[in-house]
Protein backbone atom coordinates (compact mmCIF):
# COMPACT_ATOMS: atom_id res chain seq x y z
CA UNK A 1 0.00 0.00 0.00
CA UNK A 2 2.66 2.37 1.26
CA UNK A 3 4.93 1.29 -1.92
CA UNK A 4 2.08 2.03 -4.35
CA UNK A 5 1.30 4.97 -2.56
CA UNK A 6 5.31 6.22 -3.19
CA UNK A 7 5.73 4.83 -6.36
CA UNK A 8 1.96 6.93 -7.68
CA UNK A 9 3.80 10.30 -6.19
CA UNK A 10 6.73 9.45 -7.71
CA UNK A 11 4.63 8.75 -10.95
CA UNK A 12 3.13 12.37 -10.68
CA UNK A 13 6.61 14.58 -9.86
CA UNK A 14 8.22 12.79 -13.06
CA UNK A 15 5.20 13.67 -15.20
CA UNK A 16 5.14 17.55 -13.51
CA UNK A 17 8.84 17.73 -14.32
CA UNK A 18 7.88 17.21 -17.66
CA UNK A 19 4.70 19.39 -17.51
CA UNK A 20 6.98 22.22 -15.96
CA UNK A 21 9.20 22.23 -18.82
CA UNK A 22 9.26 25.10 -21.42
CA UNK A 23 6.83 24.63 -24.23
CA UNK A 24 7.85 23.90 -27.62
CA UNK A 25 6.15 26.98 -29.24
CA UNK A 26 4.55 29.32 -26.61
CA UNK A 27 1.96 30.47 -29.86
CA UNK A 28 0.51 27.06 -29.88
CA UNK A 29 0.72 26.77 -26.17
CA UNK A 30 -0.72 30.77 -25.49
CA UNK A 31 -3.60 29.18 -28.21
CA UNK A 32 -4.13 26.21 -26.04
CA UNK A 33 -4.32 28.04 -22.95
CA UNK A 34 -7.40 30.23 -24.04
CA UNK A 35 -9.01 27.54 -25.51
CA UNK A 36 -8.43 26.02 -21.91
CA UNK A 37 -9.82 29.29 -19.82
CA UNK A 38 -12.62 29.37 -22.08
CA UNK A 39 -13.38 25.24 -21.71
CA UNK A 40 -12.70 25.04 -18.07
CA UNK A 41 -13.13 29.05 -16.76
CA UNK A 42 -15.93 30.36 -18.46
CA UNK A 43 -17.98 27.30 -19.06
CA UNK A 44 -18.00 26.69 -15.43
CA UNK A 45 -19.27 30.13 -14.11
CA UNK A 46 -22.95 29.32 -14.66
CA UNK A 47 -22.94 26.62 -12.28
CA UNK A 48 -20.48 28.88 -9.77
CA UNK A 49 -22.91 31.14 -10.03
CA UNK A 50 -26.24 29.62 -9.80
CA UNK A 51 -24.68 26.86 -6.79
CA UNK A 52 -23.20 30.40 -4.64
CA UNK A 53 -26.41 32.31 -5.26
CA UNK A 54 -28.76 29.41 -3.41
CA UNK A 55 -26.21 28.24 -1.25
CA UNK A 56 -25.40 31.83 0.12
CA UNK A 57 -29.20 32.41 0.53
CA UNK A 58 -29.73 28.94 2.28
CA UNK A 59 -27.00 29.78 4.83
CA UNK A 60 -28.22 33.16 5.37
CA UNK A 61 -31.76 31.63 6.40
CA UNK A 62 -30.21 28.81 8.61
CA UNK A 63 -28.54 31.02 10.43
CA UNK A 64 -31.01 33.57 11.17
CA UNK A 65 -33.42 30.78 11.92
CA UNK A 66 -30.91 28.91 14.27
CA UNK A 67 -29.13 31.33 16.21
CA UNK A 68 -32.06 33.92 16.67
CA UNK A 69 -31.76 34.89 20.15
CA UNK A 70 -33.02 38.08 22.12
CA UNK A 71 -28.96 38.19 23.14
CA UNK A 72 -27.21 37.65 19.48
CA UNK A 73 -26.97 41.34 17.58
CA UNK A 74 -29.39 41.59 14.99
CA UNK A 75 -26.35 42.03 12.11
CA UNK A 76 -24.94 38.04 13.34
CA UNK A 77 -26.89 37.03 10.64
CA UNK A 78 -25.01 39.41 7.43
CA UNK A 79 -21.46 39.04 9.77
CA UNK A 80 -21.59 34.78 9.55
CA UNK A 81 -22.90 34.38 6.20
CA UNK A 82 -20.00 36.83 4.95
CA UNK A 83 -17.56 34.93 6.79
CA UNK A 84 -18.83 31.46 5.61
CA UNK A 85 -18.73 32.64 2.10
CA UNK A 86 -14.97 34.33 2.34
CA UNK A 87 -13.23 32.16 4.23
CA UNK A 88 -14.95 28.95 3.50
CA UNK A 89 -17.48 28.33 0.66
CA UNK A 90 -16.32 30.19 -2.20
CA UNK A 91 -12.92 29.16 -1.60
CA UNK A 92 -12.78 25.80 -0.03
CA UNK A 93 -16.31 23.97 -1.10
CA UNK A 94 -16.61 25.75 -4.41
CA UNK A 95 -13.11 23.84 -5.43
CA UNK A 96 -14.85 20.86 -4.60
CA UNK A 97 -17.37 21.14 -6.51
CA UNK A 98 -15.06 21.58 -9.51
CA UNK A 99 -13.04 19.04 -8.50
CA UNK A 100 -16.12 17.22 -9.86
CA UNK A 101 -16.99 19.05 -13.05
CA UNK A 102 -13.17 20.39 -14.30
CA UNK A 103 -11.49 17.03 -12.45
CA UNK A 104 -13.27 14.49 -14.32
CA UNK A 105 -14.08 16.71 -17.46
CA UNK A 106 -9.63 16.63 -17.59
CA UNK A 107 -9.68 12.97 -16.86
CA UNK A 108 -11.47 11.84 -19.60
CA UNK A 109 -10.17 14.16 -21.92
CA UNK A 110 -6.89 12.76 -21.54
CA UNK A 111 -7.68 9.71 -21.01
CA UNK A 112 -9.43 9.40 -24.16
CA UNK A 113 -6.70 11.12 -25.71
CA UNK A 114 -4.64 8.35 -24.30
CA UNK A 115 -6.68 4.97 -25.48
CA UNK A 116 -7.43 6.41 -29.09
CA UNK A 117 -3.99 6.62 -29.15
CA UNK A 118 -3.64 10.57 -29.84
CA UNK A 119 -1.04 11.02 -27.35
CA UNK A 120 1.53 8.69 -28.84
CA UNK A 121 0.89 10.66 -32.47
CA UNK A 122 2.16 13.56 -30.33
CA UNK A 123 5.28 11.71 -28.93
CA UNK A 124 5.57 10.55 -31.96
CA UNK A 125 5.98 13.53 -33.75
CA UNK A 126 8.52 14.70 -31.36
CA UNK A 127 6.10 16.87 -29.13
CA UNK A 128 6.34 16.76 -25.03
CA UNK A 129 3.04 15.67 -25.03
CA UNK A 130 2.45 16.13 -21.64
CA UNK A 131 3.79 19.87 -21.07
CA UNK A 132 1.81 20.77 -24.73
CA UNK A 133 -1.33 18.96 -23.25
CA UNK A 134 -1.45 19.57 -19.37
CA UNK A 135 0.73 22.39 -18.62
CA UNK A 136 -2.13 24.82 -21.10
CA UNK A 137 -5.10 23.10 -18.63
CA UNK A 138 -3.04 24.11 -15.49
CA UNK A 139 -2.27 27.79 -16.39
CA UNK A 140 -5.97 27.86 -17.44
CA UNK A 141 -6.93 27.01 -14.28
CA UNK A 142 -4.80 28.38 -11.62
CA UNK A 143 -5.97 32.13 -13.09
CA UNK A 144 -9.49 31.39 -13.59
CA UNK A 145 -10.16 29.51 -10.33
CA UNK A 146 -9.55 33.34 -8.60
CA UNK A 147 -12.07 34.87 -11.12
CA UNK A 148 -14.58 32.16 -10.08
CA UNK A 149 -13.96 32.08 -6.32
CA UNK A 150 -14.45 35.93 -6.58
CA UNK A 151 -18.18 35.23 -8.62
CA UNK A 152 -19.05 33.11 -5.92
CA UNK A 153 -18.60 35.59 -3.48
CA UNK A 154 -20.94 37.91 -5.08
CA UNK A 155 -23.30 35.53 -5.88
CA UNK A 156 -23.76 33.94 -2.68
CA UNK A 157 -24.08 37.75 -0.74
CA UNK A 158 -26.29 38.21 -3.95
CA UNK A 159 -28.21 34.91 -2.81
CA UNK A 160 -28.58 36.63 0.78
CA UNK A 161 -29.86 39.84 -0.39
CA UNK A 162 -32.70 37.79 -2.12
CA UNK A 163 -33.73 36.51 1.08
CA UNK A 164 -35.02 39.80 2.33
CA UNK A 165 -37.39 40.14 -0.44
CA UNK A 166 -38.45 36.55 0.17
CA UNK A 167 -39.86 36.71 3.30
CA UNK A 168 -39.91 38.11 7.00
CA UNK A 169 -36.47 36.60 7.58
CA UNK A 170 -34.42 39.62 7.63
CA UNK A 171 -34.52 43.03 6.38
CA UNK A 172 -32.04 44.43 4.11
CA UNK A 173 -30.42 47.00 6.83
CA UNK A 174 -29.48 44.31 9.49
CA UNK A 175 -28.13 42.18 6.57
CA UNK A 176 -25.75 45.41 5.08
CA UNK A 177 -24.88 46.01 8.56
CA UNK A 178 -23.29 42.83 9.04
CA UNK A 179 -21.81 42.47 5.89
CA UNK A 180 -20.10 45.64 6.26
CA UNK A 181 -19.35 44.58 10.42
CA UNK A 182 -15.65 44.56 10.91
CA UNK A 183 -14.78 43.62 7.34
CA UNK A 184 -11.67 42.06 7.56
CA UNK A 185 -9.71 42.28 3.48
CA UNK A 186 -6.65 40.02 4.14
CA UNK A 187 -10.12 37.27 4.25
CA UNK A 188 -10.87 38.01 0.65
CA UNK A 189 -7.06 36.89 -0.17
CA UNK A 190 -6.97 34.47 1.69
CA UNK A 191 -9.66 32.69 -0.24
CA UNK A 192 -8.00 33.68 -3.22
CA UNK A 193 -4.47 32.04 -2.24
CA UNK A 194 -6.06 28.89 -1.19
CA UNK A 195 -7.97 28.59 -4.72
CA UNK A 196 -4.84 29.19 -6.13
CA UNK A 197 -3.41 25.66 -4.36
CA UNK A 198 -6.97 24.12 -5.43
CA UNK A 199 -6.92 24.83 -8.89
CA UNK A 200 -3.27 23.20 -8.95
CA UNK A 201 -4.28 20.44 -7.12
CA UNK A 202 -7.51 20.17 -9.51
CA UNK A 203 -5.86 19.91 -12.81
CA UNK A 204 -2.54 18.37 -12.15
CA UNK A 205 -4.04 15.33 -10.16
CA UNK A 206 -6.78 15.44 -12.69
CA UNK A 207 -4.31 15.36 -15.79
CA UNK A 208 -2.26 12.43 -14.06
CA UNK A 209 -4.79 10.06 -13.69
CA UNK A 210 -6.19 11.13 -17.07
CA UNK A 211 -2.84 11.07 -18.79
CA UNK A 212 -1.99 7.96 -17.58
CA UNK A 213 -4.49 5.92 -17.99
CA UNK A 214 -3.65 2.33 -19.66
CA UNK A 215 -6.32 -0.04 -21.41
CA UNK A 216 -10.14 1.19 -22.49
CA UNK A 217 -13.05 2.80 -21.43
CA UNK A 218 -13.63 1.15 -17.99
CA UNK A 219 -10.16 2.40 -17.03
CA UNK A 220 -11.02 5.95 -18.45
CA UNK A 221 -14.18 6.24 -16.19
CA UNK A 222 -12.06 4.69 -13.54
CA UNK A 223 -9.47 7.27 -13.75
CA UNK A 224 -12.06 10.20 -13.85
CA UNK A 225 -13.20 8.73 -10.61
CA UNK A 226 -10.21 8.70 -9.00
CA UNK A 227 -8.77 11.80 -10.39
CA UNK A 228 -12.42 13.39 -8.62
CA UNK A 229 -11.84 11.01 -5.25
CA UNK A 230 -8.06 12.01 -5.15
CA UNK A 231 -8.53 15.64 -5.80
CA UNK A 232 -11.04 16.26 -3.48
CA UNK A 233 -9.40 14.47 -0.53
CA UNK A 234 -6.21 16.64 -1.52
CA UNK A 235 -7.99 19.76 -1.30
CA UNK A 236 -9.75 18.85 2.53
CA UNK A 237 -5.96 18.31 3.88
CA UNK A 238 -4.18 21.49 1.98
CA UNK A 239 -7.40 23.22 3.28
CA UNK A 240 -6.24 22.49 6.84
CA UNK A 241 -2.70 23.27 6.73
CA UNK A 242 -3.43 26.41 4.56
CA UNK A 243 -6.13 27.77 6.74
CA UNK A 244 -3.84 27.45 9.65
CA UNK A 245 -0.98 28.77 7.65
CA UNK A 246 -2.91 31.80 6.54
CA UNK A 247 -4.99 32.84 9.33
CA UNK A 248 -1.77 32.72 11.81
CA UNK B 1 17.16 2.33 -44.60
CA UNK B 2 16.33 0.89 -40.90
CA UNK B 3 18.18 -1.60 -39.92
CA UNK B 4 17.39 -4.13 -36.52
CA UNK B 5 19.92 -5.98 -34.71
CA UNK B 6 19.44 -8.55 -32.26
CA UNK B 7 16.40 -6.91 -30.28
CA UNK B 8 14.81 -8.36 -27.06
CA UNK B 9 11.93 -6.97 -25.79
CA UNK B 10 9.79 -8.72 -22.53
CA UNK B 11 6.92 -8.16 -20.54
CA UNK B 12 7.53 -8.85 -16.76
CA UNK B 13 8.32 -12.64 -17.29
CA UNK B 14 7.29 -13.11 -20.98
CA UNK B 15 9.68 -12.67 -23.99
CA UNK B 16 7.43 -10.51 -26.51
CA UNK B 17 10.53 -9.81 -28.76
CA UNK B 18 13.28 -12.32 -29.14
CA UNK B 19 16.66 -11.49 -31.72
CA UNK B 20 14.44 -9.74 -34.26
CA UNK B 21 17.40 -8.53 -36.94
CA UNK B 22 16.49 -7.52 -40.41
CA UNK B 23 16.72 -4.46 -42.83
CA UNK B 24 13.85 -1.65 -44.29
CA UNK B 25 14.85 -0.14 -47.40
CA UNK B 26 14.23 3.06 -48.88
CA UNK B 27 11.33 3.71 -51.68
CA UNK B 28 9.96 0.36 -50.65
CA UNK B 29 6.77 -0.77 -49.11
CA UNK B 30 8.05 -2.92 -46.06
CA UNK B 31 5.54 -5.02 -44.32
CA UNK B 32 5.89 -6.98 -40.54
CA UNK B 33 2.93 -9.42 -40.96
CA UNK B 34 1.83 -11.99 -37.99
CA UNK B 35 -0.82 -13.31 -36.23
CA UNK B 36 -2.30 -11.19 -33.45
CA UNK B 37 0.00 -11.16 -30.35
CA UNK B 38 2.90 -12.27 -32.71
CA UNK B 39 4.68 -9.22 -31.25
CA UNK B 40 4.70 -7.38 -34.51
CA UNK B 41 2.96 -3.98 -33.00
CA UNK B 42 5.48 -4.42 -29.65
CA UNK B 43 8.20 -4.61 -32.58
CA UNK B 44 6.86 -1.36 -34.31
CA UNK B 45 6.35 0.19 -31.07
CA UNK B 46 10.16 -0.35 -29.69
CA UNK B 47 11.47 0.89 -34.33
CA UNK B 48 9.53 4.33 -32.76
CA UNK B 49 10.07 4.29 -29.34
CA UNK B 50 7.39 3.98 -27.85
CA UNK B 51 8.79 1.00 -25.84
CA UNK B 52 12.45 0.33 -25.20
CA UNK B 53 14.04 -2.70 -26.15
CA UNK B 54 15.87 -4.39 -23.58
CA UNK B 55 18.65 -5.45 -25.86
CA UNK B 56 19.75 -4.36 -29.64
CA UNK B 57 20.03 -1.79 -31.90
CA UNK B 58 18.08 0.08 -34.16
CA UNK B 59 19.71 1.82 -37.02
CA UNK B 60 18.33 4.97 -38.73
CA UNK B 61 20.56 5.42 -42.11
CA UNK B 62 23.35 4.63 -39.50
CA UNK B 63 22.18 6.82 -36.44
CA UNK B 64 22.19 4.25 -33.18
CA UNK B 65 18.22 5.43 -32.34
CA UNK B 66 18.62 3.45 -28.87
CA UNK B 67 22.03 5.33 -27.75
CA UNK B 68 20.79 8.88 -28.70
CA UNK B 69 20.04 11.58 -26.37
CA UNK B 70 16.61 12.76 -25.69
CA UNK B 71 17.07 15.63 -27.72
CA UNK B 72 18.24 13.99 -30.32
CA UNK B 73 15.91 11.25 -30.49
CA UNK B 74 13.52 14.29 -30.49
CA UNK B 75 15.11 15.67 -33.65
CA UNK B 76 14.84 11.69 -35.36
CA UNK B 77 11.34 11.64 -34.15
CA UNK B 78 10.29 14.66 -36.52
CA UNK B 79 11.78 12.79 -39.53
CA UNK B 80 8.95 9.99 -39.01
CA UNK B 81 5.28 10.20 -39.52
CA UNK B 82 3.16 7.60 -38.16
CA UNK B 83 -0.52 6.38 -39.14
CA UNK B 84 -2.32 4.52 -36.27
CA UNK B 85 -4.33 1.80 -36.46
CA UNK B 86 -7.37 4.43 -35.01
CA UNK B 87 -6.51 6.98 -37.27
CA UNK B 88 -5.59 8.83 -33.94
CA UNK B 89 -6.59 12.44 -35.13
CA UNK B 90 -7.03 15.16 -32.74
CA UNK B 91 -10.94 15.56 -32.44
CA UNK B 92 -10.60 18.55 -31.08
CA UNK B 93 -9.09 19.82 -34.67
CA UNK B 94 -11.26 19.72 -37.88
CA UNK B 95 -9.38 18.07 -40.61
CA UNK B 96 -7.41 20.82 -42.07
CA UNK B 97 -6.23 21.81 -38.46
CA UNK B 98 -5.25 18.29 -38.16
CA UNK B 99 -2.53 18.90 -40.99
CA UNK B 100 -1.71 21.81 -40.35
CA UNK B 101 -0.49 20.92 -36.44
CA UNK B 102 2.83 19.51 -37.14
CA UNK B 103 3.82 22.71 -39.55
CA UNK B 104 2.57 24.93 -36.57
CA UNK B 105 4.43 22.89 -34.41
CA UNK B 106 7.77 22.50 -36.09
CA UNK B 107 7.74 24.72 -39.58
CA UNK B 108 9.02 28.16 -39.70
CA UNK B 109 7.35 28.56 -43.08
CA UNK B 110 4.36 31.55 -43.37
CA UNK B 111 0.99 30.85 -41.99
CA UNK B 112 0.05 31.05 -45.68
CA UNK B 113 2.94 28.61 -46.54
CA UNK B 114 1.65 26.09 -44.24
CA UNK B 115 -1.51 26.21 -45.06
CA UNK B 116 -0.98 25.95 -48.65
CA UNK B 117 1.37 22.57 -47.83
CA UNK B 118 -1.26 21.23 -45.64
CA UNK B 119 -3.74 21.58 -48.45
CA UNK B 120 -1.34 19.92 -50.78
CA UNK B 121 -1.37 17.15 -48.74
CA UNK B 122 -5.15 17.20 -48.35
CA UNK B 123 -5.31 16.72 -51.69
CA UNK B 124 -2.63 14.49 -52.34
CA UNK B 125 -5.62 12.07 -50.39
CA UNK B 126 -8.22 13.25 -52.39
CA UNK B 127 -9.66 15.01 -49.45
CA UNK B 128 -10.02 19.08 -50.06
CA UNK B 129 -13.92 18.75 -49.27
CA UNK B 130 -13.40 17.72 -45.89
CA UNK B 131 -11.14 20.28 -44.86
CA UNK B 132 -13.64 21.80 -42.20
CA UNK B 133 -15.01 18.93 -41.26
CA UNK B 134 -14.31 16.94 -37.80
CA UNK B 135 -12.53 13.58 -37.63
CA UNK B 136 -15.83 12.31 -36.25
CA UNK B 137 -17.84 13.63 -39.35
CA UNK B 138 -16.11 11.43 -41.24
CA UNK B 139 -15.98 7.99 -42.11
CA UNK B 140 -13.03 5.56 -41.06
CA UNK B 141 -11.53 5.31 -44.45
CA UNK B 142 -11.36 9.40 -44.76
CA UNK B 143 -10.06 9.20 -41.36
CA UNK B 144 -7.05 7.09 -42.54
CA UNK B 145 -6.45 9.25 -45.53
CA UNK B 146 -6.54 12.19 -43.38
CA UNK B 147 -3.77 10.19 -40.96
CA UNK B 148 -1.91 9.86 -44.16
CA UNK B 149 -2.21 13.35 -44.65
CA UNK B 150 -0.78 14.62 -41.45
CA UNK B 151 1.88 12.03 -41.40
CA UNK B 152 3.35 13.37 -45.13
CA UNK B 153 2.71 17.39 -44.25
CA UNK B 154 6.32 17.64 -42.66
CA UNK B 155 7.72 15.00 -45.52
CA UNK B 156 9.12 12.49 -43.31
CA UNK B 157 11.84 9.80 -44.17
CA UNK B 158 10.36 7.27 -42.27
CA UNK B 159 6.72 6.53 -42.50
CA UNK B 160 4.87 3.97 -40.11
CA UNK B 161 1.94 2.50 -40.37
CA UNK B 162 0.01 0.10 -37.60
CA UNK B 163 -2.91 -2.04 -39.12
CA UNK B 164 -3.98 0.86 -41.64
CA UNK B 165 -6.51 -1.26 -43.06
CA UNK B 166 -7.99 -2.15 -39.76
CA UNK B 167 -11.78 -1.91 -39.72
CA UNK B 168 -11.72 -1.06 -43.50
CA UNK B 169 -13.65 -2.83 -46.43
CA UNK B 170 -11.84 -4.33 -48.92
CA UNK B 171 -12.29 -1.76 -51.67
CA UNK B 172 -11.38 1.05 -49.11
CA UNK B 173 -8.28 -1.12 -47.94
CA UNK B 174 -6.80 -1.12 -51.53
CA UNK B 175 -7.20 2.99 -51.89
CA UNK B 176 -5.12 2.98 -48.78
CA UNK B 177 -3.13 0.57 -49.51
CA UNK B 178 -1.97 2.08 -52.94
CA UNK B 179 -1.71 5.70 -51.42
CA UNK B 180 0.98 4.42 -48.97
CA UNK B 181 2.75 2.97 -52.19
CA UNK B 182 2.11 5.74 -54.48
CA UNK B 183 3.76 8.10 -51.45
CA UNK B 184 6.57 5.95 -50.46
CA UNK B 185 7.53 5.79 -54.05
CA UNK B 186 7.38 9.24 -54.30
CA UNK B 187 9.14 10.58 -51.41
CA UNK B 188 11.55 7.72 -51.55
CA UNK B 189 11.07 7.17 -47.36
CA UNK B 190 11.28 4.14 -45.54
CA UNK B 191 7.91 2.47 -44.94
CA UNK B 192 7.29 0.04 -42.42
CA UNK B 193 4.04 -1.54 -42.70
CA UNK B 194 2.34 -3.57 -39.84
CA UNK B 195 -0.92 -5.42 -40.81
CA UNK B 196 -2.42 -9.16 -41.07
CA UNK B 197 -4.16 -8.13 -44.26
CA UNK B 198 -3.51 -10.61 -46.93
CA UNK B 199 -4.63 -8.16 -50.08
CA UNK B 200 -2.03 -6.24 -48.49
CA UNK B 201 0.45 -8.52 -48.34
CA UNK B 202 -0.44 -9.49 -51.43
CA UNK B 203 -0.84 -6.24 -53.37
CA UNK B 204 2.10 -3.80 -51.82
CA UNK B 205 4.57 -6.68 -50.08
CA UNK B 206 8.03 -5.11 -51.92
CA UNK B 207 9.31 -6.29 -48.77
CA UNK B 208 7.46 -8.97 -45.79
CA UNK B 209 8.80 -9.95 -42.74
CA UNK B 210 6.75 -12.55 -40.99
CA UNK B 211 6.89 -12.76 -37.12
CA UNK B 212 5.71 -15.71 -35.16
CA UNK B 213 5.87 -16.03 -31.59
CA UNK B 214 8.15 -13.02 -31.31
CA UNK B 215 10.77 -14.21 -33.91
CA UNK B 216 11.12 -13.79 -37.64
CA UNK B 217 9.98 -16.84 -38.93
CA UNK B 218 10.99 -15.77 -42.88
CA UNK B 219 11.50 -12.84 -45.00
CA UNK B 220 10.41 -12.14 -48.69
CA UNK B 221 8.66 -10.68 -50.81
CA UNK B 222 5.33 -11.23 -52.28
CA UNK B 223 6.07 -13.14 -55.35
CA UNK B 224 8.07 -15.39 -53.20
CA UNK B 225 5.23 -16.17 -50.99
CA UNK B 226 3.75 -18.71 -52.75
CA UNK B 227 6.29 -20.49 -53.03
CA UNK B 228 7.50 -20.60 -49.40
CA UNK B 229 8.08 -23.88 -47.77
CA UNK B 230 7.76 -22.34 -44.39
CA UNK B 231 5.00 -23.97 -42.74
CA UNK B 232 4.26 -21.83 -39.76
CA UNK B 233 4.41 -19.00 -42.90
CA UNK B 234 1.77 -20.85 -44.55
CA UNK B 235 -0.45 -21.91 -41.92
CA UNK B 236 -0.79 -18.15 -41.46
CA UNK B 237 -1.55 -17.29 -45.13
CA UNK B 238 -3.26 -20.02 -46.19
CA UNK B 239 -5.24 -19.96 -43.25
CA UNK B 240 -8.56 -18.78 -45.52
CA UNK B 241 -10.29 -20.92 -48.19
CA UNK B 242 -9.51 -18.43 -50.61
CA UNK B 243 -6.11 -17.91 -50.28
CA UNK B 244 -5.80 -21.56 -50.64
CA UNK B 245 -7.65 -21.62 -53.92
CA UNK B 246 -5.75 -19.16 -55.24
CA UNK B 247 -2.44 -20.42 -54.63
CA UNK B 248 -3.41 -23.65 -56.34
CA UNK B 249 -4.48 -21.44 -59.25
CA UNK B 250 -0.87 -19.82 -59.14
CA UNK B 251 0.89 -23.27 -58.39
CA UNK B 252 -1.30 -24.86 -61.84
CA UNK B 253 -0.73 -21.68 -63.90
CA UNK B 254 3.11 -21.96 -63.05
CA UNK B 255 3.17 -25.33 -63.76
Amino acid sequence: MIFKALNTLGQYLILMGRVLSKPERLRVTMKQYLKEMSQLGVNSIGIVLLISFFIGAVICIQIKLNIQSPWMPRFATGYTTREIMLLEFSSSIMCLILAGKVGSNIASELGTMRVTQQIDALEIMGINSANFLILPKILALVTMIPILVTFSIFAGIIGAYATTFSGSVINAEDLTFGFQYSFTEWFVWCGIIKSLFFAFIISSVSAFFGYTVNGGSIEVGKASTNAVVCSSILILFSDIFLTQLLTK
Amino acid sequence: MIELKSIYKSFEDKDVLKDISTQFQDGITNLIIGQSGSGKTVLMKCIVGLLVPEKGEILYDNRNFLAMNKKNKILLRREMGMIFQSAALFDSMTVLENIMFPLDMFSKDTLRDRIKRAKFCLDRVNLMDAQNKYPDEISGGMQKRVAIARAIALQPKYLFCDEPNSGLDPKTSLVIDELIHDITTEYNMTTIINTHDMNSVMGIGDSIIFICDGMKEWQGNKDEIFTATDKRLNDFIFASDLFRKVKDVETHHAE
